[in-house]
């Protein structure tokens, strides 16, 4: 059943990633990116990732549509370029995808016990919670306390892209 | 969307319950799914549908640009700020064993406080790019 409903979804983002490249609206396009976000979504959660599940449905179906349809109001919302694809592009997504596929071939398989990320630091972290932090939540333990110098990095991150807008794009009333 | 009555009702009745629901999600991070991140979103996902029904100026009225530019850098001061804390309290830096006498409790508090942060930062970051995209 679980393989089915993977398959399903999984299928369902092909469509909706082709469907994007293939619109010329670009306020449908906007629309198909939420779309695309709450079915990432939907597979975090079969992969029991709730918490990364909640903040692509609020990021990727929720924001960045709102975003992306604020950006729309300024620049139209009809793509008038000519699209035509050039040899040299494609040759270059192909080259870039193939590369892509070849390196997933050296990952470990899917829910392998035995992968690097499942016997580094995670089990001493998932042992340490509840005796060191306390808090039931173990993503929060290891987000906000274990790994908190990458979150720190993080929001760094969100900070400097929004100064980075602010100071490109300008506080367009002046004030 | 000066005269979208309907749209006007039903956003008046879902923002509170999106400020709030973020306010659950920001505090309720220790126990469940969420924190700073998805919290900071929704309440910026309240705030800009306020904008979108009711308009920018409003929106701008209720929080001025300045005051979100200098919550986005507030935010990232109180997390490395209660990182420095934790320092001068003779731990290391983001160690919040040493914030209270209790190390687990100092854990909690420390946490609480830096997801707060990340919550300001994320919140603040996400209206100042909806003002960059509204004229």
């Amino acid at each position: 059943m679980e393989y089915l409903i993977n398959t399903v979804l999984l299928a369902l983002l092909a469509v909706t990633a082709g469907a994007i490249a293939y619109l010329r609206n670009l306020f449908a396009a906007v629309m198909l990116v939420g779309i695309y976000g709450l079915l990432t979504a939907a597979i975090f959660v079969i992969l029991d990732a709730v918490d990364v599940a909640f903040t692509e449905a609020a990021v990727g179906a929720g924001i960045s549509p709102i975003l992306m349809l604020a950006a729309l109001a300024l620049t139209g919302r009809e793509q008038t370029a000519p699209t035509s694809p050039s040899g040299a592009g494609i040759a270059i997504v192909l080259a870039t995808g193939g590369a892509l596929v070849w390196g997933t071939l050296d990952m470990p398989y899917f829910g392998d016990p035995l992968a690097p990320v499942h016997v580094h630091v995670a089990p001493r972290y998932l042992e340490g919670t509840l005796s060191e932090i306390g808090i039931p939540n173990a993503v929060t333990s290891v987000l906000a306390s274990y790994r908190g110098y990458d979150t720190l990095g993080e929001v760094f991150v969100i900070f400097t892209a929004g100064i980075g807008a602010i100071v490109l794009l300008g506080n367009r009333r002046g004030d | 969307m000066r005269h979208h009555h309907v749209l006007h009702v039903v956003a008046k009745m879902t923002i509170p319950l999106i400020l709030v629901f973020a306010l659950y999600v920001q505090f309720h991070g220790d126990f469940g799914p969420g924190g700073g991140f998805q919290a900071g979103v929704i309440f910026a996902a309240g705030l800009i549908l306020y904008g979108l029904v009711f308009g920018a100026d409003r929106l701008r009225r209720a929080v001025p640009a300045g005051l979100a530019g200098t919550l986005a850098a507030a935010g990232v001061l109180l997390y490395a700020g209660v990182g420095v804390a934790g320092m001068l309290l003779g731990g290391a830096f983001l160690d919040y064993g040493v914030l209270l006498p209790d190390p687990m409790a100092g854990q909690h508090l420390g946490i609480l406080l830096i997801e707060f942060g990340v919550g300001v930062t994320v919140a603040a970051v996400m209206v100042s790019l909806f003002y960059c995209f509204t004229a």
